[in-house]
């Protein structure tokens, strides 16, 4: 039996708008092991991105528990949430959100800031993310010069580039033509073979979620039985 | 530095925005500089006043005149170290839009109570030797093209008549501040045609000019020359000569009042302008700095951004303005040399400026901060552009 990753437990989520409560996710409990590949999908609206956004840290649940490694996520301060975001989770959006002023090279290298790391390890390590997406002859490319496709593999180096234990993708190849699509799914797996990372992907799309170990449905904000 | 360099990127971004918003910033932050410079201009003449020099004029007003037999009086009061007297003339020289101040002086005493004024000794014998001679300012004398030896007629007003004159002195200025405009005829010319034409009027100043060895002993003087002529026929009122000089500043107290509040409203639209540039940008980057947040960047870090970049374009605009007041306030003493004796920008002014600007970036930046700050994530992330 592998270590648990992610351990949700009991954990409810609704937004409030006006005085109306809108109920998102209701009572969910799973656990996810060290080294898990696993799709979550549904439909628009059930809750994925809520989901994803609670274990990510920036959004708080309701009630329950979120464990995340030894952290109860649910309970962190604002700044140290932040911290442990930094260290911890690497976040991949459907639309990739690179900073439109900044190259390839440092939109991988802008989390690194937040790190002790000097200018030089900083170097190495960007050289090495974007090595990995296929991307080191694109490093000065700034995200309008670059095609989807590779803005998507920008924003997974991004994503990697601190070396975080899991790794949160929103719809990663939602935006993105078949072939386009196709490169980013390899690149998810081998983000999780080679690299052993943990990962958690929404995904609408059958092709993208044969290649997880796991696939869970949401519906109506719960978790179907698998 | 990285942040440094996104700062730099991000006020970029829409070339022409912030192109137009640092020429607005420019163009305000230069017109703060010139209204504060003309304020101070106006106060300049004061400004210039000498503390060794008191003004004693008649006490019910400035166009009433004094007995000069009051000189002798006055002189011997202890403290008193010199004395002269002069007399408004106002003439027209040729179109009465030509106005510059003339003064009917004492010849042999007057000018040694200007020591500010610095002229060649050979042109203050010449002044001496001919009683219709003037000495005149240096620019004075370049805005009319007027050299030594010129003759000048100047038509009274005042005085009534054609009145001659030779130029047979220019005088300049020691200090920056020294009014070199001022027009010096003989008061033994204006007198002895009194004497003939007008006898009523002959013997009389409008004011004595009184020097004093030292200036705390001001208002004693004052008080005790006051006194002296209490209940005659001209009472007198002495004063320093920069409180004198402000009496006649005052009179125009309500344009300079004016020129302040538009000076604060300048401010006020710096604000709007720049508030309105950093308010759209703040709307246009939520969902980036909702981005930077999720990959574990702080509030403060954000802050840090946006107070960065408004206080940058405030430097760009603040700095841009300030360096095209200096010829604007060229031009505008060229233009306005009647006006103006002096039109200098002074360092208070080009502080206050640099201070408006700082207050008016951080204060563009209060918005969009609490915007971002108060934005949660997953809010900030749901917006598309
Ligand atoms: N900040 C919010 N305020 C109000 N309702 C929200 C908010 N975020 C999400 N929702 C609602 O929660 C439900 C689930 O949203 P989401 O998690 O984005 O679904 P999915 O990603 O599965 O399409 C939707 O009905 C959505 O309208
Ligand atoms: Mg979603």
């Amino acid at each position: 039996m592998p270590d648990t990753l992610v351990k949700l437990e009991g954990v409810y989520k609704s937004y409030w708008r006006d005085s109306l409560e809108i109920p998102v996710l209701h009572n969910i409990d799973f656990e996810i092991p060290k080294g898990e590949f696993l799709a979550l999908m549904g439909p628009s609206g059930s809750g994925k991105t809520t989901l994803l956004n609670l274990i990510a840290g920036i959004d708080r649940p309701s009630r329950g528990r979120i464990l995340v490694g030894q952290e109860n996520v649910a309970e962190l301060s604002e700044s140290s949430l932040a911290r442990w975001r930094s260290r911890i989770i690497g976040f991949i959006f459907q639309l990739y959100n690179l900073m439109p002023v900044l190259t390839a090279f440092e939109n991988v290298e802008l989390p690194l800031l937040l790190t002790r790391l000097n200018r030089r390890e900083r170097r190495r390590q960007v050289e090495t993310a974007l090595g990995i997406v296929g991307l080191s002859d694109r490093m000065k490319h700034y995200p309008n010069q670059l095609s989807g496709g590779q803005e998507q593999r920008v924003a997974i180096a991004r994503a990697i580039v601190t070396d975080p234990d899991l790794i949160l993708a929103d719809e990663p190849t939602g935006d993105l033509d078949k072939q386009s699509a196709e490169d980013i799914m390899e690149l998810m797996t081998r983000l999780n073979q080679e690299f052993e990372k943990t990962i958690i992907m929404v995904t609408h799309d059958p092709r993208a979620a044969k290649r997880a170990h796991v696939v869970r449905h949401l519906d109506k904000g719960e978790l179907e039985a698998a | 530095m990285k942040v440094l360099k996104l700062i730099f990127r991000n006020t970029f971004r829409h070339p022409l925005r912030a192109g137009l918003t640092i020429l607005g910033l420019a163009i305000a932050v230069m017109a703060f500089a010139i209204i504060r410079t003309t304020v101070s201009s106006w106060y300049a003449g004061a400004q210039a006043a000498s503390p060794n020099r008191l003004v004693t004029r008649s006490a019910v007003s400035l166009v009433f005149t004094l007995p000069i037999a009051y000189e002798e009086k006055i002189s011997k009061i202890e403290g008193v170290t010199g004395i002269s007297h002069a007399m408004w003339f106002g003439g027209i020289y040729v179109d009465p839009k030509n106005f510059f101040p003339q003064f009917a002086v004492d010849g042999d005493t007057y000018i040694d109570l200007y020591p500010e004024y610095i002229i060649a000794p050979e042109q203050m014998e010449d002044f001496l030797k001919q009683k219709n001679a003037v000495i005149i300012g240096r620019r004075l004398a370049d805005r009319f093209g007027w050299s030594l030896g010129d003759q000048v007629r100047l038509t009274g007003t005042i005085f009534p008549g054609d009145w001659d004159f030779v130029i047979r002195g220019i005088y300049s200025g020691a200090e920056e501040n020294t009014d070199e405009t001022i027009w010096h005829m003989r008061y033994d010319y204006l007198d002895e045609r009194m004497r003939t034409e007008m006898p009523g009027r002959a013997g009389q100043v409008g004011s004595f000019i009184v020097q004093i060895a030292d200036p705390s002993q001001s208002a004693a003087i004052s008080q005790q020359i006051d006194a002296m002529f209490e209940n005659s026929s001209a009472e007198t009122l002495t004063e320093t000569e920069e409180s004198f000089m402000l009496s006649f500043v005052s009179m125009a107290s309500s344009i300079v009042t004016g020129l302040q509040i538009i000076s604060v409203l300048v401010i006020g639209i710096i604000l709007l302008v720049l508030g309105n540039t950093m308010a759209m940008t703040a709307r246009e980057r939520i969902s980036e700095y909702a981005v930077m947040k999720t990959l574990g960047f702080r509030p403060l870090h954000v802050v840090g951004l946006i107070i960065g970049e408004s206080l940058f374009i405030a430097a760009l605009g603040g700095a841009m303005g300030l360096l095209v007041t200096f010829p604007i306030a060229r031009l505008v003493q060229a233009a306005m040399a009647d006006f103006f004796p002096v039109f200098k920008v002074e360092p208070i002014t080009l502080v206050l400026a640099v201070l408006a600007s700082f207050a008016v970036g951080l204060m563009a930046a209060v918005f969009p901060t609490l915007k971002a700050v108060r934005t949660p994530i997953v809010e900030g992330l749901r917006i598309i552009d």
